[in-house]
């Protein structure tokens, strides 16, 4: 680490000190001359480029696209598709053609032009505010702008926007324990279950409704947290994930197993739906379209369902965000950074993983109670490990500890996994017999060792400070941005 | 010799240790060690690598545990107290390697040291460290683990610092700093010591810049303590000289 600073007064370097400071003040200036490649070399090299991709896409293709074998009824016929083979390697020579010139072999690469992006603005903005404002009044306006633009997918559309919300605020659930508080929680969706049972339970034994469930979905879940931060409070990494893993697993296993009262692989039916003040979304007398004068939907109830999730999430969102800026969230983060260090300032760090625990519990048990209220169903088979996983996977590739890195993930993931579900176009490509869906794992993936490739510490690495000096005239996004990285 | 050391006789010391003993597993790191600490004094405790110093260090913060005898702060009995107990007790501790925290920026490093503090005092108690260690201020937005060693052991002892402490324990303060730099860390503990009243305890093994700052040191070899006396006095010792200076004067 080299650091050239201004002296200061109390830090002027004396005799040989000096003599060394300025040796190595003259050979770290410029890096030595490197003549420019000119134009020409440029465009040489991308063509090699292209030329030497579009020969290993044509490889690799060769038996998938340009021969082709079919079941008929005189045993395999074999097919070729020439001009379909051929069309793909033009896509890859131009495509990367196009990739190297503009961009790899650039005189400013995209990496220079991604930066500048990332940056913050010039009046000292970060962009990631500004993004957030535009995601938030996205979101508010979600409904309209869905009836007005695409009023024939509106429906789907919805239930796809609160699928997606659901794992946001999962993530940021979770976004507590891993991303603030470093403790590596396999086991996430055992406290999205126990709030989803939590409700359910309490609304078929007992005809509790959906807002008098809530928090108590939440306060379960937060329990359950506690009672699962105790035995591993000495543990931490690996250890740790072993353990909240076999807690996920123990929790789907007792629900599955204990019959009598969780109907075991039944799970449990009629769950009600959510109110809106007593108003129920249906159909007639008294239902919310009769009540206000509106012609009945359908649309009503997932509007309805949609701005639940969205206020939880925000909710959820913002208590994070105003916990970080108080002195147990700032424990969290110290946690993560330095155990011992943290020790050593008189912080108990049992209690700082407990409430670590039990806050990022508690909000999964409201997503939960959501998730139950919504399906009206529920069982343990939607609280499999692979639940788990994918809460991990969209905070770990958001960016540990980034709100906005979970949102943008989890439309990502979330969507990205819908998407293939109607991406049509590859049947085309590879027949009718195949399913997109069927390789979405396998893209799944694909997209994380890609993005942990280009960007190892997740889409947004970059951490919020929580405190800035109060000295404002000075301090800018300047000072607070010179510390990209380590 | 300072006002403060000649009276120590008739006074209570702020930290006393008694007959400690402490094991990591079977094997035995301290041999009933005996320190005292009064108010006002900066002691170090020097010896070579392996000699216990740092294991005494974390034996007063209570990880590990001593397995016999006491340690005494302002006579109460803090032995058995768990780390964080003893730790918000007026005791503030600049842990062996630093440990800042590196992905948060000097000024947060700056407030977790006075997380236990009233907020009122923090803007105060923040310029007395800007003051003490002007580099701080000029890095306050940068990320702890982007400074350079000097500096990290420097927001190391004002992190420290900010929980107003009535006794600092230092651990190697000086540990793979340049010589320039340890010399002007030193400084400022002096000008704690004699401006603010702070005690010290500091653990070294750049035995002639601890002994030169100490009104007292110990030395430690293999788990016990061996000698003592004013800093001048083991300064001047035959053993001292031969098996901690000889070459090793910077």
């Amino acid at each position: 680490m080299t650091h050239q600073d201004a002296p200061t007064a109390s830090n002027r370097p004396e005799g040989a000190a000096l003599l060394s400071e300025q040796r190595r003040d003259a050979m770290g200036g410029e890096p030595p001359f490197v003549p420019e490649p000119t134009g020409d070399s440029r465009l040489v090299a991308s063509i090699k480029d292209a030329v030497i991709t579009a020969a290993i896409v044509a490889g690799i293709t060769l038996f998938f696209l340009a021969v082709r074998s079919d079941i008929d009824a005189g045993g395999l016929v074999l097919t070729l598709r020439p001009g379909l083979w051929m069309t793909w390697v033009a896509i890859a020579l131009v495509v990367r053609f196009f990739l190297s010139y503009f961009f790899y072999r650039s005189a400013a690469p995209i990496s220079g032009w991604l930066k500048t992006v990332v940056m913050p603005t010039k009046r000292g903005v970060p962009i990631g505010k500004t993004v957030g404002i535009i995601l938030l009044a996205m979101a508010l306006t979600l409904p309209w702008l869905l009836s007005t633009f695409l009023p024939g997918q509106n429906r789907y559309l919805l239930d796809l926007a609160i699928l997606i919300l659901t794992y946001v605020m999962l993530g940021w659930g979770l976004n507590i324990v891993v991303g603030l508080a470093g403790l590596l929680d396999l086991g996430y969706v055992a406290f999205y279950a126990v709030g989803a049972y939590s409700f359910a339970l309490l609304a078929t034994n007992f005809g509790l409704g959906f807002w008098v469930c809530l928090p108590m979905a939440g306060l379960f879940a937060a329990l359950w947290g506690i009672m699962l931060g105790f035995p591993v409070l000495r543990l931490r990494g690996d250890y740790l994930a072993i353990v909240t893993l076999a807690f996920g697993e123990i929790i789907r296993i007792v629900l599955l197993n204990w019959y009598d009262f969780t109907g075991g692989p039944n799970g449990i039916l009629g769950i009600p739906k959510p109110t809106l003040f007593g108003i129920e979304f249906s159909r007639g007398e008294g239902g919310f379209a009769d009540y206000f004068g509106l012609e009945y939907s359908t649309v009503h109830r997932f509007v309805f369902l949609y701005y639940i999730i969205l206020a939880l999430a925000l909710l959820t969102n913002f208590v994070t965000l105003r916990l970080r800026k108080l002195p147990v969230g700032r424990a969290w983060e110290a946690l993560r950074e330095d155990e011992i260090a943290c020790r050593s300032l008189g912080i108990n760090t049992v209690n700082v993983k407990l409430t670590a625990f039990a806050t990022g519990a508690m909000f999964g048990g409201f997503a939960g109670a959501f998730f139950a209220t919504r399906q009206g169903f529920i069982s343990p088979e939607s609280f499999t490990f692979i639940e788990s996983a994918i809460i991990l996977a969209i905070v770990v590739l958001g960016g540990l500890g980034s709100q906005l890195g979970v949102v943008i993930a989890s439309v990502v993931m979330i969507g990205g996994i819908e998407l293939l579900r109607n991406l049509t176009v590859l049947q085309q490509v590879f027949g009718d017999n195949f399913d997109p869906t069927q390789y979405r794992m396998l893209i799944f993936g694909l997209a994380m060792v890609a993005i942990m490739v280009w960007k190892p510490r997740g889409l947004i690495s970059s951490r919020t400070p929580t405190v800035i000096y109060k000295e404002r005239k000075k301090i800018g996004a300047d000072a607070v941005s010179q510390g990209e990285g380590h | 010799m300072s006002v403060a050391a000649q009276q120590q006789s008739d006074r209570t010391p702020l930290l006393a240790i008694r007959g400690v003993e402490t094991f990591y597993g079977k094997i035995q790191a301290l041999r009933s060690v005996d320190v005292d600490v009064y108010e006002g004094e900066i002691v170090t405790m020097i010896g070579a690598n392996g000699a216990g110093k740092s294991t005494l260090m974390m034996t007063i913060c209570g990880d590990p545990q001593a397995r016999a005898g006491q340690i005494l702060y302002r006579g109460e009995d803090i032995t058995r107290l768990p780390t964080h107990d003893i730790m918000s007790k007026s005791i503030a501790q600049s842990p062996e390697g630093r440990r800042v925290f590196p992905r948060m920026t000097v000024m947060e490093n700056l407030q977790m040291g006075a997380i236990l503090e009233d907020e009122k005092d923090f803007d105060d108690d923040l310029r007395k460290v800007f003051d003490l260690f002007p580099r701080l201020k000029e890095r306050r937005g940068q990320r702890g683990g982007t400074l350079s060693g000097g500096e990290q052991q420097m927001l190391a002892i004002g992190r420290a610092l900010m929980s107003r402490p009535k006794l600092l324990l230092l651990d190697e303060p000086s540990l793979g700093l340049a010589p320039l730099i340890v010399k002007q860390i030193f400084e400022v503990i002096r000008e704690l010591n004699r401006n603010e009243g702070l005690t010290v305890f500091l653990v070294e093994q750049n035995a002639f810049h601890a002994l030169r700052l100490a009104h007292r040191g110990y030395v430690m070899v293999n788990g016990s303590v061996t000698m003592t006396g004013t800093g001048a006095e083991l300064l001047a010792r035959d053993e001292v000289r031969s098996a901690y200076l000889e070459g090793g004067a910077h």
